[in-house]
C-alpha cells in the first residue's frame, strides 16, 4: 500500500476514534474535549487535502485513481470486499467535506459558550442560557462522529461502506437533532427537539431499508457493490440493463436505479420525504449546519451523483432513463416547491431548512437531466454558502438571546419579526451573511452560486429540458426573493425588539468560520466557469471543474456549447428576485408590530405556505395514526389476544372440560362401582357382625340351620 | 482433534456439575453460593472461548468429536461434535450464562435452588448444541426445557407466573413431544438401528417418507423459536422471567429451537424441507412483521423486547429458509446477534425493574442521568436491533436478506419463488418499525424527565451489571466491524449444511 493509499485509508479515522476518546476519556475536561475533536477533524483535513493537492497534480488521475480493499464478509462463495478509493468526484468531496466539517466543529465552541462557568441553572438536555453548554464535551464526540461517518462515505469504494457512513450519520442526526432532549414548549403543538429526532430518524430510515433493498438487489444482480468494478464493465451494466425486473417493463437497472434514489430522497430530503429536515432545526445551530449543509444532505446528492452511470443506464447521457425522468421531476418539482413555503416563514433557520430542500432539488434535478458536472459543482458551493448561512442565522441567534439576558424579555429568538437592525450591532456576521445570501440568489458574476446555478440552467436550456429549465428559473427567482426579505427583515432598518437592540457581536471563534467560508462562496465559483465564457473562461483555465469531474464516469460527457440567453434570464431572475424583495422589505424596513406585507398580498395562499401545505397533518392521518391502529387494535389486541390466546384458551377450557369429564368419569364411574363394592362388603359386615356374639349356643344353633338348609338344598338338587 | 482433550463434555457438564454442588451448600451461605456460581461460569466461558478459537476452519466439518456407546442395543450412543454452526451458539451459550450469573447476583430468594436450576438448564442447552446423536440431542433438550418452569414460576413475576409458566411449558413439551415423534419415525424407518445423526443423513429417506414426517420435526422445534402462530408463549414467558431466565430464554433457548430444526428438521428431511419451505417462508415473514407491530405499542417494557424477539426469529427462520448458504451464514450469525443483543436488552430491562420497580413505560423516564451505562447499552443493543450498519444486526440481516432474493432466482419451481424478492421488501419495511418501537423505547425510558416518585430511588447500577452488558455490547459492536471474526467460521457451517442438502 503506497503513502496515498494509507492517507485515503486514515481520512475517516481520526474523527471517529476522536469520538471514542471524548466519550471514554476526555468527557471531564471541556478544553480537551474540543482540542481532541478539533485536532481530529483537522488531521483529516490535512490527509484530505495532501490527497486533493495530489490527485490535482497528477496528470490522467482519474484512469489511475487510489483503490485499496480487503476481504470483509464471506456471502457464500463470494467474499465480499471493503475498501476505498479516490477518484475526481472523491476528490471534490474531500476538498469541501473535511473544510466545512472543521470550521463547524470550531463554531461550536464559541456557540456552546466556551470560556464561561458552568452555571446551575442550565440543566443538562437543555440549550444553554447561562453559562457553557452543559453537555459540552458530549456535543463535540457527536459532531465528531457525523465528520467521521461523512468522510467514511466520501472514500467508500463500494456502495455497502457508503451506506455504513450513511446510517452513522442518520444515528448522528438522530442524537444530535434531539442533543437538547429537555425542552419543552409551552405550544404542545410546536415539535420538541426530541420528537423531532424521532421524526428525522424514522423518516431517512424509512428511505434508508428502501435504499438496502435496492443495494441487496444490486449486489445479486451484479455480484459486486464496487462502484468501478459495476460502472466499468460493460458485462455486469449490460445484465443490468437487459434483466428484466419485478415491474414489468423496467430493466433491473432503472428499478435499482429507482430504489437506491429512494434513499436519497430521504437523506436529501426531497418531496415527498422533506418533511423531517425543517423540524431538524431543533437542533442546536452547528448541527443543522453539518446536517444541511457539509454532511448528511450533501451525502444524498453525492450518492446519486456516485451512481450515476447505473441511474442514467439505458437512457442518453442527457436524459430519457425512467430513473432519470423521476430524478428530474422529483427534484424539479421540490425546487420550487420549498422555495414557496420559504416565502412565508419568519423563523430565521426555517428559511434556510427550505432554501437547503429547494437546492437540493436543483441538484437533483440536474442529474435527472444528465448535467453530471454541474449537479457536482452546485453541490460544493451550496455547501460553503449554506454552512456559512447556518451558522451565520446561529450567530445572529445567539446576538438576540444575548440581548434578551439585558432584558428579561420573553420572545422567540429565531424568528426574524422580533429582529431588524442587526446590521449594526453584529458587523462581521452581517457582512458575512450578506455575502452568504447574495451567493444563494445567485447574485451575478460575482458569486459562486451564480455560476453553479448557471450551469444548472444552461444545461437544461442546452438540451431542450424546457420544463425544467423553466421550474428552476422560478425558483431562482423565488429564492432571491425570500433572502432579500431575510437579510431585510434581519439586519435593516431598526431594532423591532430591545433584545433585538441590545444584541453583540459573537466571539472569535464563530465569526472566524463565517469570515472563511465567506471566501469561498464568492471563490468557490471561478474553477466552474463556462470554458467559452467570454473573457472569464479563457482567464480561469477553461473550466478546470469539468474537466477534472467528467472523468469520474466511465463514458465520455458532452459538454455544450456557451449561448447568452440562459445566462441572461439567470441574471435577469437573479436581480428581479432580489429587487423586488428590496422594493417591499428592504427599502422601509418593517417597524415594530407591523405585519409582514406578503401576509395582505398572498391571502390565504400564505396561509397555506405558512401551514407547510399540511403535508404533516396529511401523513399523520393517513401513515401514523393507521400503523399505531395496526399495531394496538389489530395485531396485538385482536390477533394475538382475541385469536390466538382465544383458541389457546378455548382449548385449554376444552381440555380443562375433559379433564373435568375424566375426573367426573374417574369419580362416579372408575371409583363408585368399587367404593360401592367396598362399602358393600363392609356393610355386610356389619350386618353379620351380629351373629358374632361367642356364645356356643348361638354358633351351634346357626350350624344346625346351617345344616338343614344345606341337607334341603341337596336333597331338592339330587331328586 | 479426535478423542483428544473432551472439551465439549467438560462445558457441557461443568454447569451441572456446579448445580448439584450447589445444592450441597447449606441455604444460608448466599456469598459462597454466588461466587462458586460464579466461578463455574467463568470456567464455561472460558473453554467455550478456547473451543472457539481453537477450532480449525480450515479443516472445517464437526471437530472436538467424542464418542461412546449408551444404550447400544439401541443404537444410542453419547456423541459430541461441534460445526461452524454450533460453536457460536456454544459461545454464546458461555456468555449468556456468565452475564446472566452477574445479573442474578441480587437474587435474594433461595439463591443456591435458582442457580441450581439455572445451571442444569444451561447444561441442556450446551448438550443440544454439541450433539450429534439425535437421542443425545432429545435427551439435552428436555433438560433444557424443564427447569424453566421452576424457574419462571418460583422466581418469577407474581402477577402472571404460574399462567406464563404452564403456557411456556406446555407448548414446548408439545412441540418436542412432535419431534419426538418424528424422530422416531426416522430411527424406525431408516432401518439403520442408530441415532446417529451423520449416519441419519444418508439414509435415503423417501420423498414421501420426508415430506410426511417434516412438518413434525420442523414445526416441533420451531415452537421453541417462536414461528407464527406458536409464538404466544414466548413474549408471556419472558415477562414473567425473572431477568437471567429472559436473557436465557430469548438469548439461547429460542435459539435451541431454530438450530434443532436446522439440525434435525432441514439436514434430516432436506426433500421434505424443500416441499414445506413456501409455508415457512410465510410463517416466518409473518413473524418478522407482526412481532415488530405489536411491539411498538406494548406499554410493558419487557414485552417490548418479547415480541421483538419474535420479529427477529422470525428473520432466522427466514434465512435458515432460504437453503441457500448466504441465507443460513444470514441465520447462523443472526442467532448469535440476536441472542447477545436480547440478553443485553434484558439485563437493561431488568436493572431498570430493579430500581423503578415498574415496566409499564409511561410511567418510567429520565434514566439516562442515573444509569447512563445502561442506557448506552440499551441503544447499542436498538441499533443492533434495528440493523444498523456497524452493529452486529446489519452484517447478520445481510446476508439473509441478499440469500432470500437469490434464493427467488434460483429455486424457480415453487410457485412463491418469483414473490421472494417481495418477501425481502416487506421483511425490510418491517425493520423501520423496529426503529420506531426502539426509540419510542429509549425515549420514555432513559429520557424525557424522570417521574418525582423515583427521585433518590434509582441506584447507579454495580459493577457487575457493567461487566456484563459491556461485554455484551462489544461482542455486538466488535462482530458488527469486524465480521471477519464470526462470520467465516459460521459460512464454513452453512457449506457443511449444503453439502448435505445437495445441489440445489
Amino acid at each position: 500500500m503506497d503513502f496515498f493509499s494509507l492517507l485515503a485509508w486514515l481520512i475517516p479515522v481520526p474523527p471517529l476514534l476522536s469520538f471514542f476518546i471524548i466519550i471514554l476519556f476526555t468527557n471531564q475536561d471541556r478544553r480537551l474535549s474540543h482540542l481532541v475533536a478539533l485536532g481530529a477533524i483537522g488531521l483529516s483535513l490535512l490527509f484530505s487535502w495532501t490527497v486533493v493537492f495530489r490527485a490535482l497534480g497528477t496528470h490522467h488521475f482519474a484512469e489511475h485513481p487510489i483503490a485499496v480493499s480487503v476481504a470483509w464478509l464471506p456471502t457464500g462463495d463470494s467474499v465480499f470486499r471493503m475498501g476505498v478509493a479516490v477518484d475526481p468526484l472523491t476528490v471534490v468531496m474531500l476538498f469541501f467535506v473535511p473544510l466545512a466539517c472543521f470550521l463547524i466543529i470550531l463554531y461550536s465552541v464559541g456557540y456552546s459558550n466556551y470560556g464561561k462557568p458552568l452555571d446551575q441553572r442550565d440543566l443538562p438536555g437543555s440549550p444553554p442560557h447561562h453559562g457553557v453548554e452543559p453537555m459540552y464535551s458530549r456535543f463535540f464526540a457527536f459532531l465528531s462522529l457525523f465528520a467521521g461517518a461523512m468522510l467514511l462515505l466520501t472514500v467508500a469504494d463500494n456502495l455497502l461502506l457508503l451506506f455504513f457512513g450513511w446510517e452513522i450519520m442518520g444515528l448522528c442526526s438522530y442524537l444530535l437533532i434531539g442533543f437538547w432532549y429537555g425542552r419543552n414548549y409551552d405550544d404542545s403543538n410546536q415539535i420538541t427537539p426530541r420528537q423531532a429526532a424521532v421524526k428525522a430518524f424514522i423518516t431517512t430510515r424509512f428511505a434508508d431499508v428502501i435504499m438496502l433493498i435496492g443495494i441487496v438487489y444490486l449486489y445479486s444482480e451484479a455480484g459486486t457493490l464496487n462502484f468501478r468494478e459495476i460502472f466499468f464493465s460493460a458485462d455486469i451494466m449490460n445484465h443490468l440493463l437487459h434483466t428484466p425486473s419485478l415491474i414489468g417493463g423496467l430493466a433491473a437497472a432503472h428499478l435499482i436505479g429507482l430504489l437506491i434514489f429512494v434513499g436519497t430522497v430521504g437523506k436529501s430530503a426531497q418531496f415527498p420525504l422533506h418533511v423531517w429536515l425543517p423540524d431538524a432545526m431543533e437542533g442546536p445551530t452547528p448541527v443543522s449546519a453539518m446536517i444541511h449543509a457539509a454532511a448528511m444532505v450533501s451525502a444524498g446528492v453525492y450518492m446519486i451523483v456516485r451512481m450515476f452511470p447505473l441511474l442514467s443506464a439505458g437512457g442518453g447521457v442527457h436524459g430519457g432513463s425512467p430513473t432519470m425522468t423521476v430524478m428530474a421531476f422529483i427534484g424539479g418539482f421540490t425546487a420550487l416547491f420549498a422555495a414557496t413555503i420559504a416565502l412565508a416563514q419568519n423563523d430565521v433557520k426555517r428559511v434556510l431548512a427550505y432554501s437547503t430542500i429547494s437546492q437540493l432539488g436543483y441538484m437533483v434535478a440536474a442529474l435527472g437531466i444528465g448535467a453530471y458536472v454541474a449537479a457536482a459543482f452546485h453541490l460544493m458551493t451550496h455547501a460553503f454558502f449554506k454552512a456559512l448561512l447556518f451558522m451565520g442565522s446561529g450567530s445572529i441567534i445567539h446576538g438576540v438571546e444575548h440581548g434578551m439576558h439585558h432584558t428579561n424579555e420573553k420572545l422567540d429568538p429565531q424568528d426574524m419579526l422580533n429582529m431588524g437592525g442587526l446590521a449594526k450591532r453584529m458587523p462581521t456576521t452581517y457582512w458575512t451573511f450578506v455575502v452568504g445570501g447574495l451567493s444563494l440568489a445567485g447574485f451575478p458574476f460575482v458569486t459562486a452560486g451564480f455560476w453553479s446555478k448557471d450551469e444548472i440552467l444552461a444545461d437544461a436550456f442546452a438540451h431542450g429540458h424546457w420544463w425544467v429549465f423553466v421550474v428552476l428559473l422560478i425558483s431562482a427567482f423565488l429564492t432571491a426573493f425570500y433572502t432579500m426579505r431575510q437579510i431585510s427583515l434581519t439586519f435593516l432598518g431598526d431594532a423591532r425588539t430591545e433584545s433585538a437592540a441590545k444584541a453583540h457581536e459573537s466571539a472569535w471563534t464563530m465569526t472566524l468560520p463565517l469570515v472563511v467560508l465567506s471566501f469561498f462562496a464568492v471563490l468557490a465559483g471561478y474553477v466552474g466557469v463556462h470554458m467559452d465564457f467570454p473573457v472569464l473562461g479563457d482567464m480561469l483555465g477553461n473550466n478546470p471543474f469539468e474537466h477534472f469531474v467528467v472523468g469520474t464516469l466511465p463514458h465520455h460527457l458532452d459538454g455544450f456549447e456557451f449561448n447568452w440567453t440562459p445566462v441572461l434570464f439567470s441574471v435577469l431572475v437573479g436581480i428581479g428576485g432580489l429587487g423586488l424583495g428590496w422594493l417591499i422589505y428592504g427599502r422601509r424596513p418593517l417597524s415594530a408590530g407591523q405585519p409582514d406585507p406578503l401576509v395582505a398580498r398572498l391571502g390565504p395562499i400564505h396561509k397555506l405556505l405558512v401551514g407547510k401545505y399540511f403535508l404533516d397533518e396529511f401523513y399523520n392521518f393517513a401513515l401514523v395514526r393507521p400503523a399505531k391502529w395496526v399495531s394496538e387494535v389489530v395485531s396485538f389486541l385482536w390477533i394475538d389476544r382475541v385469536i390466538i390466546d382465544g383458541v389457546l384458551h378455548t382449548i385449554a377450557r376444552f381440555t380443562m372440560r375433559i379433564g373435568a369429564g375424566a375426573r367426573w368419569f374417574d369419580k362416579w364411574g372408575i371409583n363408585y362401582a368399587p367404593d360401592k363394592l367396598s362399602d358393600g362388603i363392609r356393610a355386610s359386615g356389619y350386618s353379620f357382625r351380629v351373629i358374632q356374639t361367642g356364645r356356643v349356643q348361638d354358633y351351634l344353633l346357626i350350624t344346625l340351620t346351617a345344616v338343614i338348609a344345606v341337607s334341603g338344598v341337596l336333597f331338592l338338587m339330587l331328586r | 482433534m479426535e478423542m483428544g482433550f473432551p472439551i465439549l463434555s467438560i462445558i457441557t457438564l461443568t454447569p451441572f456439575a456446579a448445580g448439584v454442588l450447589l445444592l450441597l451448600f447449606p441455604a444460608e451461605r448466599k456469598r459462597e453460593i454466588r461466587i462458586t456460581a460464579l466461578a463455574a461460569a467463568s470456567l464455561t466461558l472460558i473453554l467455550s472461548v478456547v473451543a472457539y478459537v481453537s477450532y480449525d476452519m480450515e479443516k472445517a466439518g464437526y471437530q472436538f468429536v467424542e464418542k461412546f456407546t449408551w444404550v447400544d442395543t439401541l443404537g444410542i450412543s453419547y456423541y459430541v461434535g461441534v460445526d461452524g454452526i454450533s460453536l457460536p451458539m456454544v459461545l454464546l451459550t458461555g456468555m449468556v450464562m456468565f452475564t446472566g450469573v452477574l445479573i442474578s447476583w441480587g437474587i435474594d430468594d433461595r439463591p443456591r435452588e435458582f442457580f441450581a436450576f439455572l445451571f442444569i438448564l444451561a447444561t441442556g442447552v450446551f448438550g443440544v448444541f454439541v450433539a450429534l446423536d439425535l437421542f443425545h440431542l432429545f435427551f439435552f433438550y428436555e433438560i433444557a426445557v424443564f427447569p424453566m418452569y421452576l424457574l419462571i414460576a418460583i422466581w418469577g413475576w407474581k402477577e402472571t407466573r404460574e399462567y406464563a409458566a404452564m403456557k411456556l411449558t406446555l407448548y414446548l413439551f408439545i412441540g418436542s413431544v412432535l419431534a419426538l415423534v418424528g424422530m422416531l419415525a426416522m430411527y424406525f424407518i431408516s432401518g439403520l438401528g442408530t441415532f446417529d445423526m451423520i449416519a441419519l443423513e444418508n439414509a435415503d429417506f423417501s420423498f414421501a417418507f420426508q415430506k410426511f414426517w417434516f412438518p413434525f420435526v420442523f414445526f416441533g422445534f420451531a415452537v421453541l423459536a417462536g414461528i407464527f402462530p406458536f409464538h404466544n408463549w414466548s413474549p408471556d414467558g419472558h415477562v414473567a422471567a425473572p431477568t437471567a431466565v429472559s436473557m436465557f430464554h430469548a438469548g439461547v433457548l429460542m435459539k435451541l429451537g431454530a438450530f434443532a430444526a436446522l439440525r434435525v428438521g432441514v439436514m434430516l428431511l432436506p426433500e421434505g424441507a424443500r416441499f414445506w419451505l413456501p409455508l415457512i417462508i410465510f410463517l416466518a415473514l409473518i413473524n418478522v412483521i407482526y412481532g415488530a407491530f405489536v411491539a411498538m405499542m406494548q406499554r410493558d417494557f419487557k414485552y417490548v423486547i418479547g415480541f421483538s424477539s419474535v420479529s427477529h426469529m422470525g428473520l432466522v427462520i427466514l434465512g435458515v429458509a432460504t437453503l441457500n448458504p448466504q441465507g443460513i451464514t444470514g441465520a447462523g450469525l443472526q442467532m448469535f446477534s440476536h441472542g447477545a443483543m436480547t440478553a443485553l436488552f434484558f439485563a437493561c430491562v431488568g436493572i431498570v425493574y430493579d430500581r423503578a420497580h415498574t415496566r409499564d413505560i409511561p410511567s418510567l423516564g429520565g434514566m439516562a442521568s442515573k444509569l447512563p451505562f445502561v442506557t448506552v447499552a440499551f441503544i447499542i443493543g436498538g441499533l443492533v436491533s434495528m440493523g444498523m450498519p456497524g452493529f452486529s444486526g446489519f452484517i447478520a440481516e445481510l446476508p439473509i436478506l441478499i440469500g432470500l432474493w437469490n434464493a427467488g432466482s434460483v429455486t424457480s419451481e415453487y410457485f412463491i419463488a418469483p414473490y421472494y424478492t417481495w418477501i425481502v421488501i416487506i421483511a425490510v419495511v418491517a425493520i423501520v418499525i423496529t426503529a420506531s418501537y426502539i426509540l419510542r423505547a429509549v425515549h420514555r425510558v432513559f429520557f424525557g424527565e424522570m417521574p418525582v416518585e423515583f427521585e433518590g430511588h434509582i441506584s447507579q447500577s454495580t459493577w457487575r451489571d457493567k461487566i456484563a452488558i459491556v461485554m455484551l455490547a462489544v461482542v455486538l459492536v466488535a462482530l458488527g466491524v469486524f465480521p471477519g471474526l464470526m462470520a467465516p467460521l459460521i459460512s464454513t457451517g452453512a457449506e457443511n449444511v449444503m453439502a448435505v442438502l445437495g445441489g440445489m
